[in-house]
């Protein structure tokens, strides 16, 4: 057995073990902290394809930022466990609805894989010499070009995201204090200090 | 078999053996680096700092080492004890992991890999998950607020450190460490490291790199007058070793990425004798070493922010000076043409 393929075995293995876990944990936190190691597993076997710029990414943007707000919130909720569980039942039709879905979607994307026409040749195509060029490069070159326009609808699609976030969460509460910071920045020896002569016994 | 010994095995007991020598090297360098940070905070004090064990107190880290591994590790009932005892581990591991890819010297890195600032970048971010668990798993007060303020605090200021990155990979056109290092070689020596040209990134980065890395004047994680000592409070004994070396390493991992970026890692500041006498590693090592002074001396000399300044700083004023930066960078270099092909 070769180097590569015990990595890649290793990296599986533990991607699908800990992804079962997530579903069986009890904790959420254990979930989340289970969730996290799938993910590095998963950018461990980008590595071993050779898409290091992806599983990088993978690193700095799923494990490194969302996972992280994942925990943010699911720490400071107060779940009650044995409510959770008492819903299980009723939750189980949608759910398992959901679950087809996502079966049936996963089963046409190999399946066209595998019996779609001229698909070996669209792969090979777009990819040039790994040689040549570095990973990072070959994807800079199409997405910049190629897929632009792509790429710009994504952006704007998170920037509505993200002023809709902004929109729902921020109340601007009225009696609250706020420090004026270029005020404050504004302050002298001048405005800030007043000699002020007491006499003995009267106060100011 | 032999093939499979040469081909296979050997190789990996090769780099096993890389590793454990810069393990060895990096550790010993982090304990001198321990003492400097406490000599360098009593001197602004007008202390002597350390000074019994051994000449100079040169031997007081070894102590300190001997003293925690000694004591007892106290778990609270309370507490989650998997994760608690696995937030240490995270911490120190992955500080440790990132040196995995830093060239100390030209060709002296355990991987060469292409994407190298992105892999430092990725081990960073995720450093932030030890003190997350370790705050979460203590089931208290104090470190569950300091495991809140450390999400944020690293999230927000891993933004401008990444755009800063971006400012210089497009000066130096590669994500190959050896390459940006050879990128700010030239016939200006020390006056052509991105230090200069990039000067604005270079102080956004220093801010940023004590932010991330939770010290002073941005310590609010383990702020002592309000959260005793933050995610740390039930830790004792080896974890809160873990914890403290993960820190120091995650201090040096920076400086040695300041270096890098902006210092121009192994290169000697002009390259005329004396100065190209001394071997690559020697001027890796001494410019470490002046970052690490920058940010000992920020820890003796500068209040501690407060919280919402803190927040404020991140993202009113680092995130747009930084994304102006970049594309002021990106037009310069489009225009003049001096972008690398």
């Amino acid at each position: 057995m070769t180097v590569p393929a015990f990595f890649f075995y290793l990296f599986s293995a533990v991607a699908v073990a800990s992804a079962f876990m997530v579903i069986a944990g009890r904790n959420p936190v254990h979930s989340v902290l289970w969730l996290i190691l799938t993910f590095v597993n998963a950018a461990g076997l980008f590595l071993l394809i050779g898409a290091e710029f992806l599983a990088m990414i993978l690193v700095v943007v799923y494990v490194g930022a969302v996972a992280v707000l994942f925990l943010f919130v699911v720490m400071m909720l107060d779940v009650d466990f044995a409510e959770l569980r008492e819903g299980f039942l009723q939750y189980l039709p949608i759910g398992a609805l959901v679950g087809l879905v996502f079966l049936v979607e996963l089963v046409l994307v190999v399946g066209t894989w595998a019996v779609g026409p001229g698909i070996a040749s669209a792969i090979k195509a777009p990819i040039p010499n790994a040689s040549q060029v570095t990973n990072t490069e070959a994807i800079g070159r199409v997405l910049y070009t190629t897929y632009v326009h792509y790429f710009q609808i994504a952006g704007l699609v998170l920037l509505v995201a993200m002023i809709g976030a902004i929109v729902l969460t921020l109340h601007h509460r009225v009696n609250v204090k706020r420090q004026n910071i270029s005020s404050q920045n504004a302050r002298t020896r001048d405005t800030a200090i007043e000699v002020v002569k007491v006499k003995t016994g009267e106060g100011i | 078999m032999v093939d499979f010994f040469w081909q296979t095995l050997w190789p990996i007991i090769i780099i096993l053996a890389q590793s454990v020598l810069l393990l060895v090297a990096l550790l010993i360098f982090i304990a001198y680096i321990l003492l400097a940070d406490r000599k360098i905070w009593a001197a602004v004090q007008m202390r002597r700092g350390p000074n019994v064990v051994g000449p100079f107190g040169l031997l007081q880290s070894f102590a300190d080492l001997l003293k925690f591994v000694l004591k007892e590790p106290i778990i609270p009932a309370g507490a989650n004890k998997g994760v608690f005892l696995l937030a240490p581990l995270v911490t120190c591991v992955l500080a440790l992991a990132a040196w995995a890819v830093i060239p100390v010297h030209p060709g002296w890195s355990i991987a060469e890999i292409n994407v190298g600032i992105l892999y430092i970048f990725a081990i960073s971010s995720l450093t932030v998950y030890g003190v997350i668990m370790a705050g979460w798993a203590s089931n208290s007060k104090y470190p569950f607020l300091a495991a809140l303020r450390s999400a944020a605090q690293m999230v927000s200021y891993e933004v401008s450190i990444g755009f800063v990155i971006i400012t210089v990979l497009l000066c130096a056109g590669s994500l190959n460490l050896t390459k940006i290092v050879e990128a700010q070689n030239g016939p200006w020596g020390m006056f052509q490291w991105y230090w200069l040209p990039l000067l604005p990134m270079f102080v956004v980065f220093y801010i940023s790199a004590l932010a991330e890395t939770n010290r002073p004047p941005f310590d609010l994680v383990e702020a002592e007058s309000e959260l005793v000592a933050g995610f740390m409070v039930e830790y004792s004994s080896t974890p809160y070793l873990l914890f403290m070396l993960g820190e120091y390493v995650a201090i040096v991992t920076m400086c040695a990425m300041g270096t890098i970026l902006f210092l121009g890692g192994w290169l000697p500041p002009f390259d005329v004798a004396p100065f190209n006498w001394l071997p690559g590693i020697v001027w890796f090592v001494i410019k470490v070493c002046f970052m690490f002074f920058l940010f000992a001396m920020a820890k003796a000399i500068v209040p501690r922010y407060r919280y919402d300044q803190l927040m404020r700083l991140g993202w009113k004023v680092f995130l747009p000076l930084s994304l102006v930066m970049v594309v002021a960078v990106a037009a310069v270099l489009h225009f003049t043409g001096w972008a690398p092909k």
